[in-house]
């Protein structure tokens, strides 16, 4: 019952194409996350799919039904936004109670529709408090409960974090996990930060300059990336890339993720000098400038004492090497 | 206060400045209500004393009181003012809403040419605007001044609201979107509580104007019926007797209305002027 086809959306702002031919498929109950740098045309792709741009041409089906003439409020739809856009005027149960006062919902439904949001999001001590009364993350909770509220078909996320302190950040991420499985509802969440995607999606939609570059599950994209841009944006630190004629290979471009290198002080493929080290406690990052290979990051999981100026070798694990051709895709 | 910032010589100096400047505003003020209370002698002999037992003299605001329908020009020029301050609010908040908000062809020429009144005083088409008075039968009308000045208060009012509108945030209008609002209620609930500020700015820059213009109600509607306070007062001021206590206390009579609502929206007015310089 919530079910989104996207057929070949395109969007133009003037003479600037900000989406050039979207197509996507989200079945019912599915968390897919829209990912990419910003200007990628991920959230006017969000606004296209609310209704709040038109699109230039393409259609949006939800459950079936084109809505690309369908205001808003008619899709079926709620959304969450990163600056909360509460009401300042009302207090949260009639700012999340709004919109079903408009569609005409008696006032007994929407009590126990309040109830049943606030008391999933703990929002039950503030529900006669206004915006201006709460915390960051009371307001976004409040802004999540009138989504839920709603009982859409389709809820859509335009960065719902990113407003937030990191501790508030990973609690509130925990809680939209748990809500998509408690409600099982077909969820769209748009960002920037690909730890979120990578954590909540069950598939994610990579982005970049207006064209979907891949569509997979996390792990499909963090061990098979269809092309370079991908296999930098997803996984941290970003993938090591090398030329591959400075290595003597046939591919355009090496890429190896710095967790799938070793280090070694005696011998190894790549010599190099270490730049920088950083220390995370549960892993370290080293810089290394080798001879072959240039600035590379190499991630070592524990405590790896090394100081800058040393020398040591990097071996990446061919299994887990990535070789890309002249136009970015990757080579089989 | 820092103490880094504010050294006592400087604050000296800059409560110096400003007081001379608020003596300076308001000496012309003072002069005129201290001499309203003061008799025809009291007022030539000593014009800068303040009335004493032997100069005190009610006879101006007895004489405004009795002769001439003062109460019904102060009636006229509220009326006119307060009219003209709500069409100029509503349509200029209006017009600033959809410059800001929707995208459509020619929105920047549209908002050029609506703003183009700043420059050009309405004054300039009197012969015109009298014409067209005429023609429509509202000369004499305070319909007539409250048309000419909306006409007069609309440009700077949309100049300086849709800078505002501006930076009411695009999420919250979205929101009230899904929500099913419609535009007029985005418009009148969400976005107008949020400018308010502004509005009361506006309501100040547009209101003082109307209040004091001598001008077009002495062209426009110069009779009797549609007098209003500013034109009210010339009844005093004769080709070879002026009758300066009646116009004194007439001028300090005028000062209260607007003063009073310059009380009302002070507290939002300072908020308007320097919330972009601060934000």
């Amino acid at each position: 019952m919530g079910s989104l086809n996207i057929e070949n959306v395109k969007k133009a702002f003037g003479p600037v194409e900000v989406l050039k031919g979207i197509n996507l498929e989200v079945t019912d109950g599915e968390f897919v996350v829209f990912v990419g740098p910003s200007g990628c045309g991920k959230s006017t792709l969000l606004r296209v799919i609310a209704g709040l741009e038109d699109s230039t041409s393409g259609r949006v089906v939800i459950d079936g039904a084109d809505v690309s003439a369908t205001p808003p409020a008619k899709r079926g739809i709620a959304m969450v936004f990163q600056t909360y856009a509460l009401y300042p005027h009302l207090t949260v149960k009639n700012n999340m109670g709004l919109g079903l006062k408009q569609a005409g919902t008696p006032a007994a439904e929407i009590d126990r529709r309040i109830g049943i949001a606030s008391s999933m999001l703990s929002l039950e001590p503030y529900l006669a408090r206004r915006p201006a009364e709460l915390s960051g993350g009371q307001r976004q909770r409040v802004a999540i409960g009138r989504a839920v509220v709603r009982e859409p078909k389709l809820f859509l996320f335009d960065e719902p974090l990113s407003n937030l302190d990191a501790a508030l950040r990973v609690n509130t991420r925990l809680e939209i996990a748990q809500l998509h499985r408690r409600l099982r509802a077909t969820m769209i969440y748009v960002t920037h930060d690909q730890v979120e995607a990578m954590t909540l999606a069950d598939k994610i939609v990579v982005l970049n300059a207006g064209k979907i570059e891949q569509i997979g599950g996390p792990m499909e994209l963090y061990n098979a990336p269809a092309n370079e841009f991908v296999a930098g944006f997803i996984g941290s630190p970003k993938m090591n890339f090398v030329d591959g004629a400075r290595l003597g290979e046939t591919a355009k471009t090496i890429g190896v993720r710095p967790e799938h290198l070793t280090v070694d002080a005696k011998s190894g493929a790549w010599k190099g000098t270490v730049v920088h080290a950083e220390h995370l406690g549960a892993d370290t990052n080293l810089y290394l400038d080798c001879e072959k290979a240039g600035l590379i990051t190499v991630r070592i999981f524990g405590v790896y004492n090394a100081e800058p100026g040393a020398t040591l070798y990097a071996t990446p694990d061919p299994a887990k090497t990535y070789r890309f051709g002249a136009d970015g895709k990757v080579l089989k | 206060m820092s103490t880094a910032t504010h050294s006592l010589p400087r604050t000296i100096g800059a409560h110096a400045v400003l007081l001379t400047y608020t003596v300076i505003a308001l000496f012309p003020v003072i002069i005129v209500i201290m001499n309203s209370f003061k008799s025809r002698a009291g007022i030539f002999g000593a014009p800068l004393t303040p009335p004493t037992p032997k100069t005190f003299d009610l006879i101006g605001y007895t004489t405004v009181i009795g002769q001439g329908d003062f109460i019904h020009y102060f009636q006229n020029s509220l009326v006119v003012t307060v009219a003209s301050l709500f069409f100029v609010l509503l349509f200029g908040a209006m017009a600033a809403f959809a410059l800001s908000e929707y995208r459509f062809r020619g929105n920047s020429m549209m908002g050029l040419y609506l703003a183009l009144g700043i420059m050009i005083p309405i004054r300039l088409g009197t012969v015109a605007i009298l014409q067209l008075m005429v023609a429509s039968g509202l000369v004499n009308t305070l319909t007539a001044l409250i048309l000419v000045y909306t006409a007069q208060g609309l440009p700077l009012a949309v100049f300086i609201l849709s800078e505002f509108m501006k930076q009411v945030s695009d999420d919250l209008k979205n929101a009230g979107r899904i929500d099913g609002l419609s535009e007029y209620t985005i418009f009148f609930r969400l976005v107008l509580p949020l400018v308010r500020p502004s509005m009361a700015t506006v309501a100040v820059f547009t209101m003082i104007p109307i209040w004091n213009d001598l001008w077009f109600p002495l062209i426009l509607a110069p009779s009797e019926e549609t007098k209003t306070v500013t034109l009210g007062a010339q009844l005093f001021l004769g080709q070879f007797v002026t009758n300066w206590n009646a116009i004194l206390a007439a001028l300090s009579l005028a000062i209260m209305p607007v003063l009073i609502l310059y009380v009302i929206f002070s507290r939002q007015l300072i908020r308007g002027i320097t919330s972009g310089a601060v934000k």
